[in-house]
């Protein structure tokens, strides 16, 4: 029930936003994240964009992993 | 990641895809070999949330792990701990006939005295499913004749909406929508099992989406007070497994630290947004959790400024105390303390069609993560 997934905002009004995940267009409050933009990549539960994603330290997680463990994305294996 | 692609979280790219990196799971997997090694004994660690449960099994994250490092499952999934007395309580709302009752779907099938929503829905209660409590207010608007009710069902991660669809009622003078709430918090629940004399956990993967809401700074007490190390995750592959590489890294190294590995969503203080809605709204409670017994504070009330929002005390509902079925083992699975597979009902008299316990209803529960993907 926890459960929440990224989405994208593409458009903002009156504290609301449409968003998109996965190619889906969906309704969300912004009632929890007023400072959201368009553009933005959001937490998306039940309705409400419950945060901002956060760029940079999802880079910095990235860096630190290629850093303690090798370069990870190297041997040009497939996604899961 | 195939050759080409740039590996950014930027730009309109899926921002999971670098999290399931399959080099990177191996990188981590071998580190995680490493130390469980080096620690000399085995660990249990316990995944509390759910979902995690569930991405867990889905993506055979078991199967990656050493044998001496066990990850269990706990009390996080919001349907599998919701008392019996509040399915009965709910099902007996369902029944009156000004009522219409919105919820999630986990709710439908999940038992309580022998009865389900699902059932009443059958017999012709008007039962609905939502995906947000917006919809539900949407559902008042549009029935003005009607009292809509929401089953305020979940952990912190929901309860900020559920109290935002209240917030919302008010200013929209929406005077047919109530909320039956039974939301429940985490860190008691935590704490009971931390106090628990026949559980040794070594290590929590806290709740990655309710610590959005909260904070990682929840935790604190849990190092502080228990010396138990807390790794707040995020549910792609690569975030579980850097969790619990973090885990075997404290107890390695002999410390007991906060490490949030999901920094991309969750900060030290939370949303405070989000948490002065859920304050404005509600307010702690005394709660039962299924098979496990009533854990002081661990819910959240409506206040008494909202009670006109509150169905309880529109509808003078009292939740009854109804004992959960006997040889269903739900409370022990919720605790940790023993594997769905020991239950003598799994699998055969209990299954997810033929459902007796939540753990089996639930989309999250521990029960149907081990019939559909097998084990842990
Ligand atoms: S298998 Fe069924 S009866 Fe046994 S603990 Fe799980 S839900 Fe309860």
């Amino acid at each position: 029930m926890c459960l929440a997934v990224p989405a994208r905002v593409i458009e903002r009004k009156n504290g609301m936003a449409l968003v998109e995940l996965q190619g889906v267009k969906r309704r969300a409050s912004l009632r929890m994240v007023p400072e959201a933009r368009v553009g933005d990549w959001i937490l998306l539960h039940a309705g409400y964009a419950i945060e901002v994603l956060d760029e940079a330290a999802a880079r910095e997680t990235l860096e630190f992993l290629s850093q303690a463990f090798g370069e990870g994305n190297e041997k040009g294996v497939q996604e899961q | 990641m195939r050759s080409g692609e740039t590996d950014t979280v930027s730009g309109s790219a899926n921002p999971l895809t670098p999290f399931r990196d399959s080099a990177r799971v191996a990188a981590l997997r071998d580190s995680i070999a490493e130390l469980a090694a080096r620690l000399l004994r085995p660990v249990r660690l316990m995944e509390v949330c759910g979902t995690h449960t569930m991405s867990a099994a889905r993506t055979g994250l078991h199967s990656l792990l050493p044998e001496s490092v066990r990850l269990t499952s706990g009390p996080g999934c919001p349907v599998c701990v919701t008392a019996p007395g509040y399915v009965v309580a709910s099902c007996d709302l369902a029944r009156r006939p000004e009522v219409i009752i919105t919820t999630f779907g986990d709710m439908l099938r999940v038992p309580g005295g022998g009865r389900t929503l699902e059932e009443e829905s059958a017999k012709g209660a008007d039962v609905r499913v939502v995906y947000s409590p917006l919809d539900a207010l949407e559902t008042a608007e549009n029935h003005p004749e009607k009292c809509v009710v929401f089953l305020g069902v979940g952990f912190e991660t929901t309860a900020p909406t559920v109290a935002a669809s209240i917030l919302e009622a008010r200013e929209r003078n929406l005077r047919n929508y109530s909320v039956f709430a039974a939301h429940k918090t985490m860190p008691e629940a935590m704490r009971a099992l931390l106090e628990a004399e026949d559980l040794a956990i070594d290590g929590f993967l806290c709740p990655g989406h309710v610590s959005v809401i909260t904070g990682s700074d929840l935790y604190r007490f849990i190092v502080e007070e228990y010396a138990v190390p807390c790794a707040v995750t995020g549910f792609e592959p690569v975030e579980i497994l850097l969790g619990v590489e973090a885990l075997l890294r404290c107890l390695v190294e002999g410390r007991a630290e906060v490490v949030n590995v999901y920094r991309r969503a969750v900060r030290a203080s939370g949303n405070i947004h989000a948490k002065k809605i859920l304050e404005a709204v509600f307010e702690p409670c005394d709660s039962e959790w299924r098979g496990i017994g009533v854990i002081p504070r661990s819910g959240l009330a409506i206040r008494e400024e909202f009670s006109d929002y509150d169905a309880a005390r529109r509808f003078g509902v009292e939740i009854p105390s109804i004992p959960v079925p006997k040889a269903c083992i739900c409370g022990e699975v919720l605790r940790g303390a023993m594997e769905p597979t020991e239950c003598r009902l799994f699998g055969e008299a209990c299954t997810p069609t033929r459902p007796i316990g939540p753990c089996m209803v639930s989309s999250e529960g521990a029960c149907a993560a081990a019939y559909k993907y097998g084990p842990a």
